[in-house]
């Protein structure tokens, strides 16, 4: 009997493990379901992109109050993890506070210390989160696209952060032989005197609660990351590590219509030439992206890293001036819509079965496409290097090019374009007029 | 005024240093015939041995390209390319940053790599190497503020020449709220200044004159012929065509050196 905790522990932590292991399994199939872009050149500048931004935050800071408390709560939320390794020996082994007699006390003691007074400091940042996403008027924390899910998600990871530090503060103040001990209870030695009258078998059962709901509530949250905004702390890493590394201006040219485009140039090929051998078969390649599959994988993992935040939208100058367009929801609508496939794909044994619906029009809408300036305000603007653009583009493209389908105005410009050279009806032959008209 | 042409140079066997990428706007837009007209003024000035396509030269496809027509881009890119190519161009200047963006960024890897330069970094460049200079008592004491096109400023990060041309002209160079990596789209980028915009509460344009506005300036200095009528319109929108005016830096420094 002595030694059930230690087996119910171990089960919960091959639990929480496991399934989170699925999770994971199942979100890199899904981005897997997008297309193939080479972003493994550059490693040196790839790595600092993710040092300087995702462990170093330095996008976040561009607006410092946000910013400033925002590496609070990251601070606080990694290095308070190293607690969570204790725990998890204590839990397997049946230890208490094994690193105590692993490191000495006075180490120990400054550990703990910093830890709690981290933890108040998270729950202080967290409060005033709360009070920015729910009583202030943030205009990004409002748009259209922040209801219902999206605006609880954001809260339950606030209260998930707020009884974490609680329990681990109640935890070391309930915590007989350590407020004793007088090392590293910081702040835990203030809340100690709440608990006063308990006898020292009440104390410990405290503390023992703590402790449990404390480590299973992480594994809970560990879990829950998959389904929430919050999957951001894991995938900020290889997001910046895989972002684009080009001049923001440089959109791709599309080799698939750099080949067809040669062709028609060049006077000495047939028109009327059969196909190379085994291409008949082939499907031609689709142009544009109007559904999740024809997006690549890295904006497919921009999408489930994205936490959200609006940065995006409240710098949209389409935004801003009451268009239909919301680089966030084009985001939130990816990942959606990608959630979805996933689901398809798993009720229907690994394959996707065709469910009528797609990523265009079900989900985003020509209008907010084309509402975009292409002004990379979005991409300059993420904290995290998302690149709502280059969805936007190759929506566009799929429009333009697979169903003839832009504003009537652009078609003219683009049949100025192919009969004179000039997006407006001149023509060519008054190209220098310019130069003598003063 | 002279403007060489390529052809011209090669019927001389002659190969210019620098070959001035008009653009459509530049050779077609009255307003930004003007900021052409300016800039060839200061090339003549300091010099500078340059040649234009004329009728030889075609849309870039930008405007194609970000309505999301690759074919049209790729078709009028190769068009150019060749053209380019032929006449062995290595360096091409040119006001528009948007042509400046697609030369730079996208025709390399079609096969058409050159060197290229906004015209801010081009005069930048002649100062530098002594070749020109600003005459900064023309301009003295006027307030300007310079509103960044996206397509020089956050797309390829040059947010100083510029600035440092402004500063250059004597004048009062204050910055709106919203500037270089921050600053707010014209509202005609992305193909947009073909099209009328979507169905909002406001257009980008006057939001951004508002922004230019609150800085109270004489001059709103452009470096893009489509960020300049876009402003040019938020002004009269606003009604303050009588206190303020929209002049590209090409403009303002043809004017500081009298041109």
């Amino acid at each position: 009997m002595q030694y059930l905790p230690n087996i119910i522990f171990a089960l919960a932590l091959a639990l929480g493990l496991s399934f989170f292991a699925m999770n994971i399994r199942k979100l890199l199939r899904n981005i897997k379901l997008g297309k193939e872009v080479n972003r493994t050149d550059k490693k040196p500048e790839r790595l600092k992109n993710m040092l300087m931004i995702a462990l170093g935050q330095s996008k976040m800071v561009k607006r410092p109050f946000s910013g400033f408390l925002h590496i609070v709560v990251y601070v606080g939320f990694i290095i308070i993890n190293i607690e969570v390794l204790e725990i998890i020996i204590d839990g397997l082994f049946g230890t208490h506070r094994v690193f105590k007699g692993l490191i000495g006390d006075g180490l120990y003691g400054f550990l703990i210390g910093v830890f709690e007074v981290l933890a108040v400091l998270v729950f202080v940042a967290v409060i005033v989160f709360w009070l920015r996403r729910n009583i202030s008027n943030i205009k990004r924390f409002l748009s259209k696209e922040m209801k219902g899910w999206p605006k609880n998600d954001g809260n339950y990871i606030l209260y998930f952060e707020m009884v974490l530090m609680t329990l681990f503060l109640v935890m070391n103040a309930t915590d007989a032989s350590f407020q004793q001990a007088g090392i590293g209870n910081t702040i835990s030695q203030f809340i100690a005197p709440l608990f006063d009258g308990f006898s020292p078998e009440g104390l410990h059962t405290i503390e023992r609660t703590c402790w449990w709901i404390h480590i299973l509530g992480i594994l809970v949250f560990l879990n829950y990351l998959y389904y929430s905004k919050h999957l951001h702390i894991l995938l900020a890493f290889p997001n910046t590590y895989f972002a684009n590394l080009n001049p923001k201006g440089q959109f791709t040219n599309l080799e698939s219509v750099t080949t067809e485009v040669k062709l028609m140039m060049d006077p000495d090929a047939d028109p009327y030439a059969a196909p190379a051998e085994g291409e008949e078969e082939a499907i031609p390649e689709k142009f544009g992206a109007s559904d999740v599959a024809d997006l690549n994988w890295v904006q497919l993992l921009n999408a489930y890293t994205c936490t959200e935040c609006g940065r995006c939208t409240s710098s949209c100058p389409a935004n801003l001036t009451g268009k239909e367009l919301s680089p966030r929801k084009i985001m939130m609508d990816t990942r959606d819509r990608l959630e979805e496939v996933g689901r398809n794909i798993d009720a229907n044994k690994g394959v996707f079965v065709d469910d009528g619906k797609q990523l265009l029009n079900d989900y985003i809408s020509p209008e907010e496409l084309w509402a975009c300036t292409s002004c990379n305000a979005c991409v300059e603007e993420c904290p995290v290097n998302i690149d709502p653009l280059s969805i936007i583009m190759d929506m566009r493209r799929y429009l333009v090019m697979e169903e003839s389908a832009a504003p009537q105005e652009l078609n003219m410009m683009m049949t100025n374009i192919e009969n004179n050279g000039a997006p407006w009806q001149y023509n060519q032959q008054d190209r220098l007029n310019w130069a003598n008209e003063e | 005024m002279n403007v060489p042409t390529m052809a011209d140079m090669m019927a001389q066997g002659k190969q210019p240093e620098v070959l001035f990428w008009v653009g459509a706007a530049g050779s077609y837009d009255d307003r930004a015939k003007k900021i052409s007209r300016a800039f060839v003024k200061i090339l003549h000035q300091a010099k500078v041995d340059f040649a234009v396509l004329g009728t030889e030269e075609s849309s870039t496809g930008d405007a194609a390209k970000r309505a999301g027509n690759e074919f049209l881009f790729q078709m009028q890119a190769m068009m150019n390319i060749e053209v380019l190519n032929g006449y062995e161009v290595k360096k091409i200047v040119t006001c528009d940053p948007h042509s400046f963006n697609t030369l730079k960024n996208e025709y390399p890897s079609l096969g058409g790599k050159y060197e290229v330069f906004h015209h801010t970094q081009f005069i930048q460049n002649l100062i530098a190497e002594g070749r020109l200079k600003i005459d900064d008592t023309t301009l003295k004491g006027k307030r300007v503020t310079f509103h960044d096109p996206c397509y020089l400023g956050r797309a390829n990060e040059v947010y100083e020449s510029p600035r440092e041309l402004i500063k250059r002209l004597g004048v009062n160079l204050t910055e709106m709220k919203r500037n270089k990596s921050t600053a707010l789209c014209c509202g005609a980028g992305g193909a947009q200044m073909f099209k009328d915009a979507e169905k909002g509460d406001k257009e980008i344009n006057v939001l951004r004159t508002e922004d230019a506005l609150e800085t109270k300036p004489n001059i709103i200095a452009t470096g893009c012929p489509y960020c300049n009528t876009m402003m040019t319109d938020g002004i009269k929108f606003k009604e303050k065509e009588a206190e303020v005016v929209v002049k590209d830096i090409a403009e303002l420094i043809a004017e500081a050196n009298h041109l």
